[in-house]
């Protein structure tokens, strides 16, 4: 053979080796992210050991009545999604960003998209765990049953980790610095919490409180998540909510990566 | 990578931050295997100087070639062959200094022995404490680690010393020295004379985004044309004079000590330092 017709096969060769050393370098990262995760204590407990905490407390609470208990199984998974993703990722995407490591690591030939994506992994990672915690505890614990379709359940999952890890990137722009990042996340986070029916059913809300709950994702989220681990709803009942949530997920990942910054503010 | 003799070479090079104008028309080349030292105050635009050339900044106007190849391209070729010691950066607190650069050299396609690059640092002891309980000497030296684990052809070193104790100044110096040793090529700014003195072959002087002067640091001193002369001669005040031809000052002195039997004391003839140099140039 010519070595002009040699030319796309080597072409092709150097694809794959990069798409091989991509791969390689997301993995490496990803593990690192999990090792570190561990050794943090604080950031161990608040995404494993709270919600399940959360589901205690509402476990004993509303231990005599087997309706609302339904109701509190899916509305922490919805919680420990939005913990995971949306506000673990504005958080430490503060930290790394004000204290320089994101700028270390740009000065690196790890692909940044390889860099990022192994972030995310790490936060999709802590979602299912998390989940999946929470609805075997659910069933084993409190006797609520298991999830009745698993497939919109794990639809509704990923669109929800999609949507807020977006959303949570997005929403580290807007932080100034390090400081300030459990006020703004606790802002966003808390009162959203609140008002989404994730602790009681939300027909007895009042209706200014449940129309802002309309607008924003969680509620939807949450819903989705009820309608296919209590009644069975598949995604055809909850279509709704699931283009909620797509919506809020776009207009967030436009705004991360128009926002994305690797440099830290100057102060 | 290409073989010619610059390692960098900049020519012109203009950055505004809206109406503001960091550097001015910036022009210089450094060789391969040379230290190259960024001299001034603070807000001369050295910084910004120094990010462009790492690629973190685009450019306003002129051109820039770091080991032949554009900055602003942010090739992983360039970013491979290039260490980055930062202003102030921070780490993974949860992870030993031997992780953390056992975990950059695989960023790398062709690595040095993190064992080896913990040594030259000076790390060994503090290898495998976590991160966050080192001190600030020792942080920085963690920054020279994993800014040689690629084994760069070019390393930059953003003021490397600041708020450094003496001791730990002359540690980080050692490392410089080392890496000239290893035929690394450095740049560094700084705005400590004798840091420019004590390790730059050849210091560009910057002040408002421009290079006011620009040669080896004995040759700065020496292409002033003034000479200083003093002395002291019992019963008279002391002399300190200003000139440019030492030797007939030098030459009526000394005839006239010498008629008069006096001797002179503390004799200096002095061509400007760096110090002087940098202070008439960057002065108000």
């Amino acid at each position: 053979m010519t070595d002009a017709a040699l030319e796309p096969l080597r072409t092709a060769g150097a694809q794959r080796a990069r798409g091989g050393a991509w791969l390689r370098a997301a993995w490496r990262q990803y593990r690192l992210e999990r090792r570190m995760f561990w050794r943090n204590p604080s950031a161990a407990f608040f995404n494993f050991l709270l919600p399940l905490l959360f589901l205690v407390l509402f476990g004993a609470l509303y231990a005599d009545e087997a309706d609302l208990l339904e109701v509190i199984v899916p509305g922490i998974a919805g919680m420990s999604v939005v913990a995971a993703t949306f506000s673990t990722l504005a958080y430490n995407l503060t930290y790394l960003r004000e204290r320089g490591i994101l700028k270390r690591i740009r000065g690196t030939p790890m692909p940044s998209s390889a860099y990022l994506a192994a972030i995310a992994g790490h936060a999709v990672t802590n979602t299912a765990l998390q989940v999946g915690i929470i609805t075997a505890a659910g069933a084993l614990v409190f006797g609520v049953d298991w999830p009745r379709d698993w497939a919109a359940m794990a639809v509704f999952v990923v669109v929800g980790v999609v949507c807020f890890a977006a959303l949570g990137v997005a929403l580290s722009h807007v932080i100034p610095n390090f400081e300030s990042a459990p006020a703004y996340v606790n802002a966003a986070f808390l009162p959203m919490l609140v008002i989404s029916g994730v602790f009681y059913e939300d027909e007895d809300a009042p209706r200014f409180l449940s129309a802002l709950a309309e607008i924003l994702p969680l509620k939807h989220l949450v819903d989705g998540l009820a309608g296919a681990m209590v009644d069975g709803e598949g995604i055809a009942t909850h279509w709704a909510a699931l283009l909620v949530l797509v919506l809020w997920g776009v207009a967030g990942a436009a705004f991360a990566v128009r926002g994305f910054s690797w440099d830290a503010r100057r102060s | 990578m290409t073989s010619g003799p610059w390692a960098i070479e900049v020519d012109g090079l203009r950055k505004s931050y809206g109406a503001h104008e960091a550097v001015r028309g910036i022009s210089f080349n450094v060789r391969r295997g040379e230290v190259f030292g960024l001299l001034g105050p603070n807000g001369a635009g050295k910084t910004t100087t120094i990010e462009i050339l790492e690629g973190y900044r685009d450019r306003t106007a002129g051109h820039v070639a770091v080991l032949g190849m554009d900055p602003a391209d942010r090739s992983a070729a360039l970013r491979a062959g290039v260490g980055i010691v930062l202003q102030s950066c921070g780490f993974y607190a949860h992870l030993t200094p031997r992780e953390a650069v056992e975990h950059w050299a695989g960023m790398y396609p062709a690595p040095r022995d993190p064992a080896e690059v913990l040594a030259l640092a000076g790390l060994e002891e503090a290898a495998d404490r976590r991160t966050r309980t080192l001190s600030g000497g020792q942080q920085r030296r963690l920054d020279f680690a994993l800014a040689l684990v690629g084994d760069p052809e070019l390393i930059f070193l953003d003021e490397p010393t600041v708020g450094f104790d003496p001791a730990a100044r002359r540690a980080a110096w050692d490392v410089v020295r080392s890496l000239r040793d290893l035929g690394k090529t450095v740049v560094l700014t700084t705005h400590y004379l004798d840091e420019a003195q004590a390790l730059a072959d050849r210091v560009a002087i910057v002040k408002d985004g421009r290079i006011l002067a620009e040669g080896p640091p004995s040759e700065l001193g020496a292409a002033a044309p003034r000479y200083r002369v003093a002395y002291r001669v019992d019963g008279a005040p002391p002399v300190d004079v200003e000139t440019d031809d030492p030797t007939a000052v030098l030459h009526e002195a000394t005839a006239a000590a010498l008629a008069r039997g006096q001797r002179l004391e503390d004799l200096v003839v002095a061509r400007p330092s760096l110090e002087e140099v940098y202070l008439e140039l960057t002065g108000p």
